[in-house]
């Protein structure tokens, strides 16, 4: 049965911009090649952590939503724990009410996109 | 004379602090879902040293209370939220 998933993960500063985009992009194409149907991604960018990991006071925040089998996690939490360049990670099973509560957030911020357009 | 002293002390209620009514936001707004990744929303729930306020101060019902603590941990686990802190508010 596919379920929805949701994956933070903080990506160290010392990457540069093109490591960056580089790092988001395999993880793009490991969850395409593990069946996994991407739904909404988010760039959360630099942020100041609320406490140091691994020495750091930054790190570059990415989030992905996504339809996948079950079996799949492992594998997907596998590869990010022996990434270096990955500080952090949470992965998220969501329930209806938080697919229900992300479908909102994104036709609101939609909403007033299509708004300043206006 | 004293009689009537005593009856009169009566007529205007005596000071009793009228306790306000607590009550479970999340009930009342039919908020389902507690977002984790809303920092600052959680910091509703959180005292000045970053520990989870209980329920008998914020109001919360068991059900969503359970909810709070789990997506301050999560918040907490990707940094978005300190495990410690001073002087937080």
């Amino acid at each position: 049965m596919l379920n929805q998933y949701e994956t933070v993960f903080i990506l160290t500063p010392v990457l540069s911009e093109d490591q960056m985009k580089e790092t988001v992009k395999k993880y793009q194409d490991f969850l395409r090649q593990n069946g996994a149907e991407i739904v909404h991604e988010e760039k959360w960018g630099m942020r100041k952590l609320a406490y140091p990991i691994q020495k750091k006071s930054t790190g570059f925040y990415h989030l992905y939503e996504y339809r996948a089998e079950g079996d799949s996690i492992a594998k997907i939490e596998l590869a990010l724990k022996r990434d270096e360049r990955v500080m952090r990670f949470l992965t998220v099973k969501l329930d209806k009410h938080a697919i229900a509560y992300n479908e909102k957030k994104r036709a609101k911020a939609k909403e007033t996109e299509t708004r300043e357009e206006n | 004379m004293a009689q009537q002293n005593s009856d009169i002390k009566y007529l205007t209620p005596i000071a009793v602090d009228v306790k306000k009514k607590k009550y479970c936001r999340f009930k009342k707004a039919g908020i389902k879902f507690i977002d984790y990744k809303d920092a600052d929303f959680l910091m509703k729930f959180i005292n000045e040293q970053g520990k989870i306020l209980p329920r008998r101060i914020t109001g919360t019902s068991t059900k969503y209370q359970k909810k709070v603590a789990q997506a301050i941990k999560r918040a907490r686990h990707i940094s978005l939220l300190p495990y410690v802190a001073d002087l937080l508010k």
